[in-house]
């Protein structure tokens, strides 16, 4: 069970959650539609587009903790390995090109941590990174879940637009922005 | 307990998106890169298995388990999807995350802190949308 699960396991099972949501309860799958429920129950400021019945969307928010759970039992309780087997390609390229020397864990120490907070790395991939997550998932309607999964299940074009864009954003920063910041 | 359901199913997906990696930083590094198929190969089949299991409940006119009707509504067009979508997958790059799994991660309890602070910083991008959605191109 520690061994990371192949494409051809996870890949369907994620494809079930969307039938499996809309039979238990009808609900269409979308994750970044917790933010908004979120800011709308906490800070709703008299914004309109935060002014609405989110008592109503709680299912949403109960599936995002339902997540965290996974996330902690499939991380620690199942068991995972100090570091994932990656392409020998990228490590190469992220050492080469950003430096990186700690390939364990989920994610790299040397980007992802408090300390970090102290100068320009911290900000940028902490805090501006998060902020465009939440920013641009809401202004698209929808993230990789509502859009790349959900979406394109349903045939929808407008999704296969979001997700093109969603493209465009990583590799322009993979591609042309990286390279500038390190 | 009506929410229960949601809580079980939002753990499995979370335990799937934890046991595929998909919640690493460095598989969407290696994704953008174009250095592995594991990626690709994750949302892909995912949304094919999708395809066919919408298609299968359309024709069939299956009901939720409550009896009702399923309703899947059409998304529409609009400018914010290509361009907040280009911002999305500008944050995607960087943190390595999408929603999803940003908050299988705080749950894997990987780099706890640092995670927290994306997800405020995402909560504050989602709240400045809805601040500015009126001022902006759509």
């Amino acid at each position: 069970m520690q061994q990371p699960w192949p494409w051809y396991v996870a890949g369907p099972l994620i494809g079930l959650t969307v039938p499996a949501l809309l039979l238990i309860g009808n609900k269409a799958l979308g994750i970044s539609s917790s933010l908004r429920h979120v800011c709308a129950a906490c800070v709703p400021a008299g914004i309109p587009f935060l002014t609405y019945n989110w008592r109503a969307e709680i299912w949403n928010l109960v599936f995002v903790l339902g997540v965290a759970l996974g996330g902690f039992i499939g991380y620690q309780l199942m068991g995972h390995p100090d570091t994932i087997a990656i392409s020998a390609e990228t490590v190469r390229d992220l050492k080469a090109e950003m430096g990186l020397t700690d390939f364990s864990g989920l994610l790299p120490r040397e980007l992802f941590s408090l300390d970090n907070m102290a100068n320009w790395k911290g900000w940028v991939f902490l805090v501006l990174g998060g902020f465009l997550i939440g920013f641009g998932t809401r202004y698209a309607g929808g993230c990789t879940s509502g859009h790349a999964i959900s979406g394109l299940s349903n045939l929808q074009w407008v999704s296969l637009v979001a997700v093109i864009a969603f493209f465009v954003g990583g590799l322009l920063m993979t591609w042309v922005i990286y390279p500038k910041l390190f | 307990m009506k929410y229960f359901k949601y809580l079980v199913l939002g753990a499995l997906f979370g335990i799937i998106l934890t046991k595929s990696e998909v919640i690493s930083w460095f598989r969407i590094q290696e994704m953008f890169r174009f250095q592995s198929f594991h990626m690709y190969g994750v949302i892909g089949s995912a949304i094919v298995v999708g395809i066919i299991s919408i298609q299968l409940i359309k024709r069939n006119h299956l009901k939720s388990i409550n009896g009702e009707e399923i309703k899947l509504s059409d998304k529409k067009f609009n400018h914010g999807i290509w361009i907040g979508g280009t911002i999305f997958g500008l944050g995607w790059a960087m943190t390595g995350a999408c929603p999803g799994p940003l908050f299988a991660q705080v749950g894997a309890g990987a780099n706890v802190g640092a995670v927290l602070i994306m997800i405020v910083a995402a909560l504050a991008g989602t709240w400045t949308y809805s601040a500015l959605r009126e001022k902006l191109p759509y």
